[in-house]
């Protein structure tokens, strides 16, 4: 039969054709030329529907992933330094983590901060704050991802005062923000307000950057935390990409058509060591993604059904025993991340099981993505496992169970998965599900069925000395509160009380979209704190019952 | 004899509560009796629900680098209130910390990697050293 209708190689090659492709020898290093991708045109093509063998024709051939290395420290001049050198390092990305004051929306004078200030993340306070943690960054440039979730809102509003005080317009700033509440209450437990309050904030950042601010991402969803707090590989994802199914039914019945914003959603994967089920499950999540948003939600923009992640490797397999082999560890678990086809990379360091790391563990942590990226050649070829007899039925296992997860939370929500989301944590239901996951997973390693090496297993060596760990001292505590009590006294006080009266009010009325008026804030220098204290008075706050 | 009674609580902002709640469980399983306060207490506030539940130890759960100042003000708060409660304290503790959190009153510090059996045995070991109430 003749049709005029390219077959999927033929498009694939003209979109590939139509890339710009980095200037590399594709080639084994026995001089063997690679071809971008193989397998016979019924395995799909990556860039095609249901883009399981990748988001784009020609994947690492056009451009490598970010090496986004995630870092925050101290106050915002230890952290803008901290910055400066990862990108004389060759880092391509930043990524800013928050102290836990700043995670929860608490200044650094808080009652409830002692002890925390600057200690697993940057304290930010103010604009100032901001404006120092950032100095001499080109934000047109350099993309820039933040770790924030409770206040993203509020920090977004100061990061775009920033840049725009810094000569930067909103519309050029690329970048990232966590932003997904919905795991917070499921894993990751840094939150504020009750969960619908919290979801109105989401719509209102979600509508704004999707109306001002092209390159940016506003929420990366995020199955990261929901698996280190415990969860299997499949409730990593299927939680993950429910929550984003509940993002995407916010903004629609908020009045956004869905090909408006759903190109600006981005995941975040956590990569473990299990190796080939995390590529499953890469693979797995770039398969329902796209299925969903094109059948369930409509979406005819293919960026809409492109599940593009963020990868970071795990935390909780990293051992304080022998710490250098995490470095073996971490090693592998972002060669899982790189064969799955992510789109950044953050790569954790040796001695994170103790402290926040060190330069020289962080550089070797950044220097295991060059090996990969630069003398592997496992970029050369896309989706390298596609086709892999184990890898092909592990995908379809792990969508499987993933889709019989889906069912439980539509159901839960009388057909909405957006009410599925919300009552699924009101009931305790994910929270539970990840306890248990815990603890199996704890069973089976106190009964000798997993082996952890250094940690049940091979412990020779357990009694060297400990590698150098990073000390953080109370001087960066006191220094931030001094640099907070001179914003306070330089700042015009009747300018911050105004703004915050017409931010109470604006966030009594749920149609009002909070964003312009938290970017007025932050000029005026009023703090996270009171911002979000404001805004707490109206919307109440959440409070978890603690089950074991 | 009825069960021991473990505290086991989240002070300050951290909520990582993997360990918390593995750790409870853990102990549960052992025979002890757990409650667990939840997240975001105080130093006063864990003080004051270990006096109120007659508890025979406080397990601490710290993993954002916090534990220098809040371990020894729970050590502190049960002291206020004239308890004798030991305080064990887990979470990512780097060794150079430990002789200072012993020097305050720290009875006992469990790192990443601590076994089931190797937490329930240092609980143990904590309970039968402590003076009997």
């Amino acid at each position: 039969m003749v049709t005029d209708q390219p077959t999927p190689r033929e498009i694939w090659e003209a979109e590939f054709g139509a890339s710009p492709i980095r200037d590399t020898d594709f080639t084994t290093l026995s001089g063997i030329p690679l071809d971008p991708v193989y397998g016979p045109d019924d395995a799909g093509f990556p860039g095609q529907f249901p883009y399981t063998r990748g988001p784009y024709a020609s994947m690492y051939r056009s451009k490598l992933w970010t090496m986004r290395m995630f870092a925050g420290f101290g106050t915002a001049d230890d952290t803008n330094w901290r910055f400066k050198e990862i990108i004389k390092a060759g880092g391509t990305g930043l990524s800013t983590a928050f102290d836990m004051p700043t995670l929860l929306g608490l200044d650094s004078d808080d009652p409830m901060s002692l002890g925390e200030v600057g200690r697993c993340g940057v304290a930010v306070d103010t604009l100032r704050d901001m404006e120092d943690l950032y100095a001499g960054i080109d934000l047109g440039t350099v993309t820039t991802s933040m770790t924030i979730n409770s206040p993203a809102a509020p920090i977004l509003a100061m990061f775009i005062a920033q840049a725009e005080k810094a000569g930067v317009a909103r519309s050029r700033l690329g970048g990232t923000l966590q932003n997904d509440i919905l795991k917070e209450y499921q894993a990751q437990k840094e939150f504020v307000f009750p969960p619908r309050q919290s979801m109105r904030l989401v719509r209102d950042s979600i509508a704004f950057t999707a109306a001002e601010m092209p390159r940016w991402h506003s929420v990366s969803i995020s199955g990261y935390h929901i698996r280190e707090a415990g969860s299997t590989a499949v409730e990593e994802l299927a939680f993950t990409l429910a929550n984003g199914f509940a993002y995407v039914e916010l903004a629609v019945q908020a009045g956004l058509p869905v090909d408006t914003f759903a190109p600006r959603l981005s995941f975040f994967f956590n990569a473990h060591i299990d190796f080939f089920e995390e590529i499953a499950k890469y693979r797995a999540a770039r398969r329902i993604w796209a299925r969903w948003m094109r059948d369930r939600y409509g979406a005819e923009d293919p960026r809409s059904m492109q599940c593009r992640f963020h990868t970071q490797t795990a935390g909780v397999s990293l051992t304080a025993q022998q710490p250098e082999l995490n470095i073996a560890r971490t090693a592998i678990e972002a060669l899982a991340g790189v064969l799955g086809g992510t789109q950044s990379l953050h790569t954790n360091s040796m001695d994170e099981a103790l402290a926040l790391p060190t330069e020289k563990a962080a550089r070797i942590a950044l220097r295991t993505q060059q090996i990969i990226a630069h003398e592997t050649n496992v970029a050369h070829v896309a989706d390298p496992l596609g086709g892999s007899w184990f890898v092909e039925e592990l995908t379809d296992e792990v969508e499987r169970q993933a889709e019989e997860i889906f069912a439980h939370l539509e159901t839960l929500g009388d057909g909405s998965m957006l009410e599925g989301a919300i009552r699924g944590i009101e009931e305790n239901w994910f929270q539970g599900r990840i306890s248990d996951s815990a603890y199996d997973l704890e069973r089976r390693m106190n009964a000798g069925q997993r082996i952890t090496v250094g940690v049940n297993a091979f412990t020779d060596g357990n009694e060297e000395d400990q590698i150098p760990l990073l000390r953080i001292t109370n001087e960066d505590e006191q220094r931030q509160r001094k640099r907070l009590e001179s914003v306070r006294s330089d700042r015009n006080g009747d300018a911050v009380a105004e703004v915050l009266a017409k931010l109470g009010a604006q966030a009594a009325d749920p149609e009002v979209n909070l964003m312009p008026t938290l970017i007025e804030a932050a000029n005026v220098y009023a703090s996270l704190g009171e911002i979000m204290s404001t805004m707490g008075t109206v919307f109440g706050r959440h409070v978890e019952v603690p089950t074991i | 004899m009825a069960a021991e009674r473990i505290l086991v609580a989240k002070v300050g902002l951290d909520g990582h509560d993997r360990g918390v709640k593995v750790v409870a469980r853990i102990l549960r399983d052992a025979g002890f009796e757990v409650i667990y306060t939840g997240l975001f207490q105080t130093p006063e506030t864990v003080a004051a629900a270990a006096v109120d539940e007659d508890a025979d130890a406080i397990g601490l759960s710290m993993l954002s680098g916090a534990h220098m100042t809040l371990a020894p003000l729970v050590v502190e708060a049960v002291r206020a209130r004239g308890a004798d409660i030991p305080v064990i304290l887990g979470g990512t503790v780097p060794d150079h910390d430990r002789d200072e959190l012993a020097a305050a009153g720290v009875a006992a510090v469990l790192t990443p990697g601590a076994t089931a059996d190797q937490i329930v045995a240092e609980v143990r070991r904590v309970l039968d050293a402590a003076p009997v109430n």
